[in-house]
């Protein structure tokens, strides 16, 4: 790693000054970064630490009241400990209890996650069925996009290379939500499929990590289950909607059984009394 | 950059990038942590940073700048948790051990069995099977241990 040049930033307005001036890759808990580094599939040479940058750690309400907003560089032990993300976000807490084991709960990011856009990032279906607004903010200025319009492909995200993710922002949520992670075994392991939903009597909300080129959300079964459709019926929807993906970590055939059975379970587990 | 490593004050003229866990064996000479997979999947390298565990080989030497760090050399081979793996057998090759002791580091007074796991999950034995490991911990803690049978790892 010693041939790396990195460099630290004390503010996040010196932070967006020096990525525009020296177009440096921002590094946070660096649980990814480092590994490809490790792996020798790291393309950028010169990073910017922005570990340290308190101002982006916080997890609170917006003036709203409403608005849950967790600041980029909110760790997995951070979202586990917090009263506000337990009392609004369950989901993201049972996902974070998920990932990897306690030193990289310890390091890893939201704002790392998401911008490293792995389909296998597992707060990335809550943030896609939470209808989440990831917040962007470069000299040019700060702009909100919907959490599901930010992947443009496998890996591909609209963030500029001059632009730092600041927090996401989730609307409050009505209706139970759950989150499911089946791996090979119970720690550490990366996602074969996992899956996010919330049981919005209005609008039901499913999204599955996994199982495409980026994280997905099931429209046309969500639109079943919002109509009354039987879970059978949603079922069948939602092996036509998805066409999974086939690769090392499992099948397209593995997957969509299952997506199917995770749907299934969900709906099982959420039943009206 | 300037840190405490063990309790003591530390200056260190190193690249900022640099592993953590590098500057602790190489600039150091502190070869206590160890490396097993350099990918943050083993846990072999953890240390302790401002008193959370993590794992050296994935942590840029710039963000131990100011910080305290644990090592264990810090435990100065006669810490009770240490004999415990002695007397238990919990340290066979040895290579997990280190990484295995300090993540113990963060464990609460009265730890439960389940609290062990999940406190070791991210550490990896290939030679032990674990049990004798969580006994050494339990032990260390004046915790009973849960019949045996059930101690064997399910993660
Ligand atoms: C052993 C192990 C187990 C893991 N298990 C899981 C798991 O179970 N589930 C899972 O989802 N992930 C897992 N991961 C992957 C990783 O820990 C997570 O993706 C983590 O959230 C990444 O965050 P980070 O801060 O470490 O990112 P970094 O490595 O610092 O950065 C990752 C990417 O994000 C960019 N970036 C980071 N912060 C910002 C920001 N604020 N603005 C703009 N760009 C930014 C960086 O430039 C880089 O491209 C695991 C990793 C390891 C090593
Ligand atoms: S050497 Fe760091 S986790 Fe394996
Ligand atoms: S004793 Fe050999 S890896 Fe644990």
């Amino acid at each position: 790693m010693s041939e790396l040049d990195l460099r630290r930033a004390s503010s996040v307005d010196e932070a967006l000054t020096i990525m525009r001036d020296e177009g440096r890759t921002p590094i946070a808990g660096a649980t990814d970064l480092y590994v490809a580094a490790q792996f020798g599939t790291l393309v950028p040479r010169k990073l910017l630490d922005i570990w340290k940058l308190k101002e982006l750690r916080t997890i609170g309400t917006a003036a709203d009241g409403q608005t849950l907003v967790i600041g980029a560089l909110s760790t997995y032990t951070d979202l586990m400990q917090s009263a506000v993300v337990q009392d609004r976000l369950p989901m993201l807490v049972t996902a974070a209890r998920l990932v990897g084991g306690v030193q990289i709960q310890n390091r890893g990011t939201i704002g790392g996650n998401i911008v490293n856009g792995s389909p296998a990032g597992d707060t990335l279906p809550v943030f896609a069925a939470a209808d989440a607004v990831v917040v962007l903010r470069s000299l040019r200025g700060e702009r909100r996009v919907p959490f599901n319009e930010f992947y443009a492909g496998y890996r591909k995200t609209v963030i500029k290379p001059d632009e730092l993710l600041i927090a996401v922002e989730t609307p409050s949520i009505d209706g139970i939500q759950a989150f499911r992670k089946v791996g090979t075994r119970a720690a550490q392991a990366i996602s074969k499929i996992a899956m996010a939903a919330v049981r919005d009597p209005k609008r039901p909300r499913i999204a599955f990590g996994s199982l495409a080129a980026t994280v997905v959300r099931v429209p046309k079964t969500e639109a079943a289950l919002a109509s009354g459709n039987s879970i059978d019926e949603a079922a069948a929807v939602l092996e036509a909607e998805i066409n999974p993906i086939d690769d090392v970590r499992s099948t397209a055939v593995y997957r969509k059984r299952v997506a199917v059975n995770l749907l299934r379970w969900f709906w099982k587990e959420t039943a009206p009394a | 950059m300037k840190f405490t490593l063990n309790g003591k004050a530390t200056e260190v003229n190193a690249s900022p990038a640099a592993r953590l866990l590098d500057v602790l064996r190489e600039d150091c000479g502190l070869t206590g942590t160890k490396e097993g997979c350099g990918e943050g999947e083993c846990g072999a390298c953890s240390v302790l940073i401002d008193g959370e565990v993590v794992c050296s080989c994935l942590v840029p030497f710039a963000q131990a700048d100011n910080a305290e760090v644990l090592t264990i050399e810090g435990l100065n081979g006669t810490h009770p948790l240490q004999k415990l793996f002695m007397d238990e057998v919990g340290a066979q090759c040895g290579i997990c051990t280190p990484g295995m002791i300090i993540a113990a580091m963060t464990l609460g007074e009265k730890p439960t069995l389940d609290e062990v796991k999940v406190a070791l999950a991210g550490n990896l034995c290939r030679c032990t099977g674990y049990s004798a490991i969580y006994r050494a911990i339990m032990k260390w803690r004046g915790m009973p241990l849960p019949d045996e049978s059930s101690s064997a790892v399910t993660a």
